[in-house]
Order: C-alpha cells, then sequence, then structure tokens
C-alpha cells in the first residue's frame, strides 16, 4: 500500500505544469480570442514534442505505455492552466480508445492513431459528450451509433457550432448516417469513465488557479486601510473552498489508480472523484468572484475564464447527479466500512 | 502508486483481527466521564492492549510498542473500530503527548513516560485552556516561577477532557510578567499533587467530559518541563499538529458511522424522501474521502515528509463530516430522534442522540475551525494577518 507518485511522476508533472503555466498565459488566451484562434501552434508544438499525446498509447504503437496515475497530474496542470488545446481528451481517452480498437483488428484505426500520436485531432462524440469539441479541425471523427462505434471522415459529417460560454471549448452538433463502411468497433470501454476522471482532474486545477488568483487579488486589493485579504471573511470564504480542494484531489488520484479495475467499487470512487472535485471548484470559482467583487464579474478579470471551464466540466462526461447514481449504487451494494476504502480489498 | 495491501500487510490485519476479537469486552462499557468504575473499566482496557502489545503500534519497542509503520497503524485502527472496541481514555497521552515527547522528551523523559503511557498506568489530560484563553491559547497567564531546580504552578485550567478522573496533566505555563507566545514552557504535573483542586464541568448531556484545574503553589520538579525552558508555544504547536493533523480522529471512526447510517436508512428507506439518498450518500463519500487523504498523508509521512498547516484542513473536515453524520441519522430517526433509548417508543435510535450531541464540540475543541480557517488562510495560502 503506497498511496504517492513515485519520483519520476513528480518530475513528468512538474516539467508539464510549467511549460503549460508558462505559456498560457491569461495574456496569451486574450490574444488567442482576439485572433480567433483556437490552438496556439507554438504550444502545440512543444506538447507534441514533449511526448505528452503518446503517454497512454502502448509502445508498440509509438507511445510511452503509461498508466492513467501517470496522466492525472498532467490533467491537474492542464486545468490549471485552463489549457484550450485537447491534449487531455486526446490523450487521455481518444489515443487509448484507437490504441484499443487497433488491438481489436480494426486496421484504420492505426493509421489514425499515428495521426493523432503526431498532434493531428481526432474529434469524439460519447454518448456522455454529446456534442463534439474540436470536429472542425480534426481530422477525423469518432462517433457512437449506440454501442457501436464509427469512424467518420469530416467529408462524412454535416457540422454546426453551439456556441459555448466558454470560448475554448469549441463544440458542435454532429451529422452524419452510421454505416457498414464506417463501423470502427463495438462498446465504449472504459471512454466514460476516462472523460469523468479527466474532467474532475481538470477540475481540481481549476478550484487551486481560483483560490490563487484569489489570494493574490486580497492581498492586493485594500478596503478600511488594509489588504481585504487580512478579514477574517475574507480568509475563510476562500480556506472553505481550499479544504475542499484537499478532500477531493486524493480521491482523484485513487479513482486514477483504480478505474482500470472496472468494478462497481472503481466505477463508484470515479463518480465520486467528479462529483467532489465538481463540487470543490464550482465552490472556488463563486469564491473567487466574490473575493473579486465586482470585478469579478468583468470580462477585464481573469476569473471568467476559470469559472466557465468548469461550468461546463462540472456537467461533462456525466451530470453530478448522474454520478451520484453510481455512488448511491455502491454504497448500498457493496460492504461499506474501514477495510473497504480501496477497490482493490473488494474483488 | 499501489493501492492494494500487501500479503503482509493483509496478514497483520489479520493478526490484530483474531486479537480483538478474543479480547474486545462484549457489550457497552460504562463510560469514563461519569463514573470512576467507568473510568478505572477503560483503564484495565488499556492494560490488556498493552499486554497485547497493541498499545500504541508505531511506538518502538522498547518504549511499549511495535515500531510499526503508519500504514500499519492504519490498519490497526481500522480493525479497532471494526470490532467496536472501547474508546482510547488515554487519549490525549497517547495521540498527542505520546508523539509529542517522541519530538521534544529526554531519554529519560521518554523512558519514565512513554512506557507508563501506553500501559495506561498513567492517564493524561490536557490543560492548555483557561477561562481568557480559549481560541487565544497565547493570551495564557497560568505561571511556572522558577525556584532553584523547580517551578511554583499558580493559575487556573479549563475544559481539560477526562481531568475529572485522570493521573497526570500537560499544561501551558508562562514566567511572570512574560508576553504572548514568549516566557511558555511546556510543565508535566500529576493530578493529585498538593495544590491542584479539581472541578468537574457537567456537559449537555450529564456527563463530566471535562474539568477546571485550579493550581495553588503546586511545586513541580524541573526536569518535568518538555522542551525548552520558554520554548512552550513551539511545542504545543507540534502537539496542536497531531491533534488536527492524524492521530486523534481515524478515519475508521467514521467509515464505521457511516456503515450505521447506511444500515439505519436501509431500514427505513420506504419512508423517506429520495434526497435522503443523496444525504447518506455524501456521507458516504466524505467519510471515503477522509480515509483516502489520510492513506495519501501517511505515504508522506512514511517516506519521510512533513504534516504542515494543512493538517488544519483535516480539523474541518472530520469535524464537519461528524456533524453530517449525526444530523442525517437524526432526520431519518424524526420524532423519535429525541428520544432516550430506554424510552419505550425509541425503537432503533441507538447512540444517535448521544453522538449527535458529541458532534456539536467537533467544530470547537482541538482548536475550533473558525481558527484552523486563520491558519489555513495564513500559513498555507499567505493570506496577511489581521
Amino acid at each position: 500500500m503506497e498511496f504517492a507518485f513515485t519520483e519520476d511522476q513528480l518530475a513528468i508533472n512538474d516539467a508539464a505544469r510549467e511549460m503549460l503555466v508558462e505559456t498560457c498565459t491569461t495574456t496569451s488566451m486574450r490574444a488567442m480570442l482576439k485572433d480567433g484562434r483556437a490552438i496556439d501552434q507554438d504550444r502545440w508544438r512543444t506538447i507534441c514534442e514533449m511526448g505528452l499525446l503518446g503517454m497512454l498509447a502502448p509502445e508498440a504503437a509509438g507511445g510511452m505505455g503509461m498508466e492513467l496515475t501517470d496522466f492525472v497530474g498532467i490533467a491537474e496542470a492542464a486545468g490549471y492552466a485552463a489549457l484550450p488545446e485537447p491534449l487531455i481528451e486526446l490523450a487521455g481517452i481518444t489515443i487509448p480508445l484507437l490504441a484499443r480498437l487497433r488491438s481489436q483488428g480494426f486496421a484504420d484505426a492505426g493509421d489514425l492513431l499515428g495521426s493523432a500520436l503526431g498532434g493531428n485531432f481526432i474529434a469524439l462524440g460519447h454518448p456522455a459528450a454529446r456534442l463534439v469539441a474540436n470536429a472542425d479541425s480534426s481530422v477525423a471523427l469518432l462517433l457512437g451509433d449506440g454501442d457501436d462505434l464509427h469512424l467518420a471522415e469530416r467529408i462524412d459529417v454535416q457540422l454546426e457550432r453551439q456556441e459555448s460560454f466558454d470560448p475554448f471549448r469549441r463544440l458542435f452538433a454532429v451529422q452524419w448516417s452510421p454505416s457498414p463502411t464506417t463501423r470502427a468497433g463495438k462498446g465504449w470501454g472504459d471512454v466514460a469513465d476516462r472523460g469523468a476522471l479527466l474532467a474532475a482532474a481538470q477540475m481540481i486545477g481549476l478550484a487551486q488557479r481560483c483560490i490563487d488568483i484569489s489570494v493574490a487579488y486580497a492581498k492586493d486589493r485594500t478596503q478600511f486601510g488594509k489588504p481585504i485579504g487580512s478579514y477574517q471573511a475574507v480568509k475563510h470564504l476562500i480556506a472553505t473552498a481550499q479544504v475542499k480542494i484537499e478532500f477531493a484531489r486524493p480521491v482523484v488520484h485513487a479513482a486514477a489508480a483504480e478505474l482500470p479495475l472496472g468494478t462497481l467499487a472503481a466505477r463508484a470512487r470515479v463518480a465520486h472523484a467528479k462529483i467532489t472535485a465538481g463540487a470543490a471548484a464550482d465552490c472556488a470559482a463563486r469564491a473567487a468572484v466574490q473575493v473579486h467583487g465586482a470585478m469579478g464579474m468583468t470580462w477585464e478579470v481573469d476569473v471568467h475564464l476559470f469559472l466557465k471551464r468548469i461550468t461546463a466540466l462540472n456537467q461533462a462526461w456525466g451530470t453530478p447527479h448522474a454520478h451520484q447514481r453510481t455512488v448511491l449504487e455502491r454504497a448500498m451494494a457493496l460492504p461499506t466500512g474501514p477495510e473497504t476504502t480501496f477497490a482493490s480489498a473488494l474483488g | 502508486m499501489k493501492l492494494e495491501y500487501t500479503p503482509e500487510q493483509k496478514a497483520f490485519r489479520m493478526e490484530v483481527r483474531a486479537w480483538l476479537e478474543a479480547n474486545v469486552p462484549s457489550g457497552p462499557q460504562p463510560s469514563f466521564d461519569l463514573t470512576r468504575e467507568g473510568f478505572e473499566a477503560h483503564r484495565d482496557w488499556e492494560r490488556k492492549l498493552n499486554d497485547g502489545r497493541w498499545g500504541m503500534v508505531t511506538w518502538p519497542e522498547e518504549l511499549g510498542g511495535r515500531g510499526l509503520d503508519y500504514i500499519r497503524w492504519l490498519i490497526f485502527e481500522e480493525e479497532y473500530y471494526r470490532a467496536g472496541a472501547p474508546t482510547r481514555v488515554n487519549q490525549n497521552g497517547i495521540f498527542l503527548l505520546g508523539p509529542t515527547m517522541m519530538e521534544y522528551g529526554t531519554p529519560e523523559q521518554k523512558q519514565r513516560f512513554l512506557p507508563s503511557m501506553a500501559a495506561g498506568d498513567i492517564v493524561w489530560a490536557q490543560a492548555w485552556s483557561e477561562p481568557g484563553a480559549g481560541s487565544d491559547l497565547a493570551g495564557v497567564r497560568s505561571t511556572c516561577t522558577r525556584d532553584g531546580d523547580h517551578y511554583v504552578l499558580n493559575g487556573q485550567k479549563i475544559w481539560s477532557s477526562r481531568a475529572v478522573f485522570a493521573d497526570w496533566a500537560f499544561g501551558l505555563f508562562r514566567e511572570p510578567g512574560s508576553e504572548r507566545h514568549k516566557g511558555m514552557s511546556l510543565i508535566l504535573f500529576p493530578l493529585d499533587a498538593p495544590g491542584v483542586t479539581r472541578r468537574p464541568i457537567e456537559r449537555m448531556d450529564g456527563e463530566m467530559v471535562f474539568a477546571e484545574i485550579f493550581l495553588d503553589n503546586v511545586r513541580v520538579p524541573v526536569a518535568d518541563r518538555l522542551g525548552d525552558e520558554g520554548q512552550g508555544w513551539a511545542v504545543c504547536m507540534a502537539t496542536a499538529g497531531f491533534e488536527r493533523g492524524l492521530l486523534l480522529r481515524s478515519p475508521a471512526r467514521y467509515q464505521v458511522g457511516v456503515s450505521k447510517l447506511i444500515a439505519l436508512y436501509q431500514a427505513h428507506k420506504d419512508e423517506l424522501p429520495a434526497s435522503m439518498a443523496e444525504r447518506v450518500a455524501k456521507c458516504w463519500m466524505d467519510a471515503d474521502a477522509y480515509a483516502l487523504a489520510i492513506y495519501a498523508m501517511v505515504s508522506k509521512l512514511d517516506k519521510g515528509g512533513k504534516i504542515g498547516p494543512e493538517s488544519s484542513t483535516n480539523k474541518i473536515f472530520w469535524s464537519e463530516l461528524d456533524l453530517a453524520i449525526t444530523s442525517t441519522a437524526m432526520d431519518i430517526l424524526g420524532e423519535r430522534g429525541e428520544l432516550m433509548p430506554g424510552a419505550s417508543e425509541a425503537g432503533d435510535v441507538g447512540t444517535w442522540l448521544a453522538d449527535t450531541i458529541f458532534a456539536l464540540s467537533g467544530p470547537i475543541y482541538a482548536g475550533s475551525n473558525e481558527i484552523q480557517r486563520n491558519i489555513i488562510a495564513e500559513r498555507m495560502l499567505g493570506l496577511p494577518r489581521a
């Protein structure tokens, strides 16, 4: 039993976080919005060069063959930076899915896997994430028809942009017709769980970012002759949100380790992670608005960049209500109590 | 990251389970806060634990322990609560003073005090708060006046849990004339020493859970000071870290509480609104979240890491969790919730009412949650002091 990241994992996380925080400044994000750019090509190149896209792909397919516990910290860092590019969805969900389809004998998946590892977007339309992100800039789309998976080319589909209030979430309604030629395989496997886990991890990062910008502002902003951060009402608002983060983060890390088990206990931990990270992020975002006062409501101050992503991710990949059903099922059907904390103990 | 117990850890769990099954007294024990008999029954249990070398498993063998790591301590605690074993009457000693003494005690002090603590021969009370020094602990006014190789203690302490029947106390005193965080010393003294008077304070449910302690020229050898003279504040903050962070409230306590809550919910769910299921599920999640956070903290400690001001987040979380569990149970019980267990209509009220009353004190003791939030804001996040 060891519930801690390895030195290697911490080093990779730190390197990725450093790069993301350094390049993904809110100034640069605002410049992207002004120019109408959805991706920063320089950063995307760096992401590809660092090998982040291939972390979860098998070594035989040119990836690094790593595990979700290696990647969950990257998702946290991407959340902290409110990264516009689809690194987490591509590397954490789509690429592992393509690798599975390839191993199940679907030849086209191999080509697409190589393409995705090279940095091309492959869009994903899952029942729990019905609107497809970045569909217009993708070379192909993995779509679902019931339990069947289909691979559509860009020309096979009609796209209608569904504008999100998070300007970096570029969502599309996709019109298409499944056919035997597009069919790529059967069964989503753990895609929904991965989506929920990685949304949760991003929300942990986003929540911490909300705290950090609030602390910085509360040190700087003066009222009644003192920094507002010296007043208990402000301190307690921020501290309350930080407590929620501290007790959501380990749940997310445990979910990353347990997700591959696929049991009810493991799925419930993922659901727990999604609910609790979402609640912590929501609390932190509200605190950030409140601490910034009227400035928190403006376009000019950065709070909204994080608040919007949190609001979107909280409902994406399964709503809190939907995940609650899984938690409840687990709490009622499986043993509870001190020796049942880890899914491995429940078979 | 390996979220699986090793075969050795599993075997250890079975060893603990077997011993507890053979030794835990059956049926509820008399309260240690009501009568001398109840207190002594709990002391006997401490002795029995110590005879099995289960008193304090993380302590070195020569001091009465087994020298085990914190993961095994958690496993021990899980089994302890699973078995419904008696509440540790000496928790102020073994969980607070003990670890502090490991860090600040002289070899002589460790030899003199720790084995007797593990054995329950000396049961400890904490004597920190005063009528004028609660949240503002640095406002302590009780004094230690140096007189050769002795201190003379004077003043008044309050809210000392277990002090009604305990044997010794560890108290915070200051040199006459010193101010705030300076000039304080942590001093150990017997509660039956000449000049010590104890007055029990009745809690709202009638139990004598704490006492006032009056000190009138109590003479204590200088050798019974823990840590350096004048360094009492730093020593106390180390103790407070153990109190808030890890040892005082192990997660198993709440996981057992949630299991009971789920059983209560399932027995009554046909009469309950759907929203109750969500509250029960929230309690399950939070109890497991606390367990996971503690496993993460312990993994860090076992690798040589330290616990910092983040211990304050633990204290807030477990105290609020306890309130959530007990208030959910009370809402499930509905109008029966107010009934004492002996009432003929009480049904399965169990100990929920008593647990609810106790949970109310969680956000107050071990440093109020308001103070914890200040600590998080100032020391964890770096916000300016008022």
